[in-house]
């Protein structure tokens, strides 16, 4: 067995904030006497990436996510814990490493402003040292696969949040990173634009073998590109495994979508009636019985369609959480 | 890496920047020229008022002609521009908006691009400043005591000069890491600034004991001492002393800045960008 590229062992990261109540009173007493708080944004997370894995990095806001990538990345020190990708210690942000990585924050931008991506991406050329016979052609894969020749002479603030995105990517990648963080990359954007660059980071996985690890609130992103999904909440491990075991071990049922002539019947006593529009009725019924009730809907009714389905996986992630808080 | 090959890497940098910045200057026209005006203005009417105040006490003030203060401004108008940081307004927010969760995650320190980007602009607006400069003489007439010694020593002492305020001034930035309150530091910097550092009045006009405080701090090595150099103020024994003060407010401000940079760093990668 090979080394895992990225490897997290009990994983800890606690910020010490101040706290303060509210009110002239507290403000005074608080120049003198300030009362700390610990909060665990990370708390004993583990598990490792193989090369090549494409994984998603599911969590509630607040989860620990972005403290996890940031840790990952280097630009945070653990609390306790080990943390190692590639074989390094990513806080001590030695050089070989940093070339070895990219992160992409999705709410962040490291293109200068004022200047058209191409000049920013030629900085980068030199930042990391890039031959430049192979910068050429990363560049124009990039250009390719991204569809960037008509934005690369615009300044950036010219661009669209989508255009703007697109060079982020690009200007993040050009060194070919080995390992990829990808924090909220498709945030904002619209469905189409989400499409683009889901398909665009599932290519360049394939192309050159690289580690992503990807957060992202779309459940489409995730349902796109990573077969394996690591769930967390309050900075711990709920789920670590394929995403079609996640839809399995948290959802004690299934949809049944029943295509009748009207809505007129009344179709309660098979399961919860979740709605019916120009006869298409939506029931939610117990997994284990989904079977049974299929049957039955075909033997009593005259059904023109139907249909079983998983719930929708943003369903499933809810109930994940609401179980574990519960 | 070898070392020649580290050199080579930042010199490229260093090129690279350098038409990145002209091209985000050139972006900017109309703030471009707004800012060369606030660079004249100041010392233009520091010369007005000084000139006046000299003819008004029969010609002559603590040394300095009407014609004196006017070389003196001049003079230090391009000192100025040649030294100035604009660091300590843009590092706050550059924590605030994580442009230095990127720039930590380069492989590259962060510094060479604020000293690049720094070099840059004043390429570009040196010229504009020297021919600003002309003008101004042709009609305020300044007279100076120069010889060539001082002018040749004037160069070192004007590269040195930048070092140290620079140096200083990236490292005050860095206040940022530990405090979103950064303009309250900068006021107070400024103000030691105007007065230190020979800004609102020569420091030979000032009582003995204001001067020696400006010979310990680094303002006036920093900005007034080039200037004093170049017009002949100084005797050579002067000028090696000043010198020498230079170089130890450059080793101590490099010592400083490592320093605190690491330790901002390990604050910021203690509570995240």
């Amino acid at each position: 067995m090979t080394e895992p590229v990225i490897h997290l062992q009990e994983l800890c990261k606690i910020y010490r904030v101040q706290e303060r109540e509210p009110g002239m009173r507290a403000a005074m007493r608080s120049l003198f006497q300030r009362k700390m708080k610990d909060i665990k944004a990370v708390d004993g997370l583990s598990f490792d990436l193989a090369r090549g894995e494409m994984v998603g990095f599911l969590g509630p806001n607040g989860a620990g996510k972005t403290t996890t990538l940031k840790m990952l990345s280097g630009l945070l020190h653990p609390t306790g814990g080990e943390v190692k990708v590639l074989g390094s210690i990513p806080w001590k942000r030695e050089r070989d490493y940093l070339r070895q990585i990219t992160l992409v924050m999705g709410q962040r931008s490291q293109l200068v402003w004022d200047i058209p991506a191409a000049d920013s991406f030629e900085l980068n050329r030199v930042i990391y040292r890039l031959p430049t016979a192979d910068y050429q052609s990363t560049l124009k894969e990039l250009t390719d696969l991204l569809d960037l020749g008509p934005l690369l002479k615009k300044p950036v603030r010219n661009l669209s949040l989508g255009e703007r995105m697109k060079c982020e990517i690009a200007a993040a990648l050009l060194h070919r990173p080995q390992v990829v963080f990808l924090d909220e990359p498709t945030i904002g954007l619209d469905v189409t634009m989400q499409r683009r660059i889901r398909s665009f980071i599932s290519e360049y996985n394939q192309r050159y073998g690289a580690t992503i690890l990807l957060t992202s609130h779309y459940m489409a992103d995730v349902e796109a590109l990573s077969k394996r999904v690591i769930v967390i909440h309050h900075g711990r491990l709920l789920f670590d495994g394929d995403l079609a075991k996640l839809v399995q071990k948290f959802t004690a049922h299934k949809t049944i979508v029943v295509q009748l002539a009207d809505c007129s019947a009344d179709l309660h006593s098979y399961g919860e009636v979740i709605h019916c529009e120009e006869g298409r009725w939506t029931l939610r019924v117990p997994k284990d019985r989904t079977a049974r009730i299929t049957e039955r809907l075909l033997a009593d009714l005259p059904i023109i369609d139907l249909l079983v389905e998983d719930p929708p996986i943003e369903e499933v992630i809810d109930q994940v959480f609401t179980q574990e808080s519960a | 890496m070898t070392a020649g090959s580290d050199l080579r890497h930042l010199f490229r940098l260093y090129a690279q920047q350098f038409r990145t910045t002209f091209a985000s200057m050139v972006q900017y026209r109309a703030s471009l020229v707004i800012w060369m005006i606030s660079q004249v203005l100041e010392p233009l009417i520091y010369l007005i008022v000084w000139s006046t105040v000299s003819i008004g006490s029969g010609g002559n003030v603590g040394g300095y002609t009407a014609q004196g203060f006017a070389a003196y401004y001049l003079v230090f108008m391009v000192v100025n521009q040649f030294t100035y940081t604009w660091i300590m307004w843009e590092y706050e927010y550059r924590v605030r908006q994580g442009y230095l969760s990127f720039a930590l995650l380069r492989p590259v320190h962060p510094i060479h691009s604020d000293i690049s980007d720094n070099l840059s602009s004043k390429l570009i607006t040196l010229p504009i400043i020297l021919v600003v400069a002309g003008i101004m003489a042709l009609i305020f007439k300044p007279t100076a005591a120069m010889t060539l010694w001082a002018g040749l020593v004037f160069i070192p002492a004007l590269i040195l000069a930048f070092l140290v305020r620079f140096l200083v001034e990236w490292t005050l930035a860095l206040a940022a890491f530990w405090t979103t309150r950064v303009n309250a530091i900068n006021q107070v910097y400024f103000v030691l600034m105007l007065f230190l550092a020979g800004q609102i009045a020569p420091l030979s006009l000032f009582p003995v004991w204001i001067q020696t405080i400006a010979n310990i701090l680094p303002f006036r090595w920093m900005l007034g001492f080039p200037v004093e150099l170049l017009l002949g103020k100084l005797t050579s024994i002067q000028a090696l002393e000043g010198l020498t003060a230079q170089i130890a407010w450059m080793i101590v401000s490099l010592v400083l800045v490592r320093v605190v940079w690491r330790a901002g760093v390990k604050v910021y990668s203690a509570v995240g960008g």
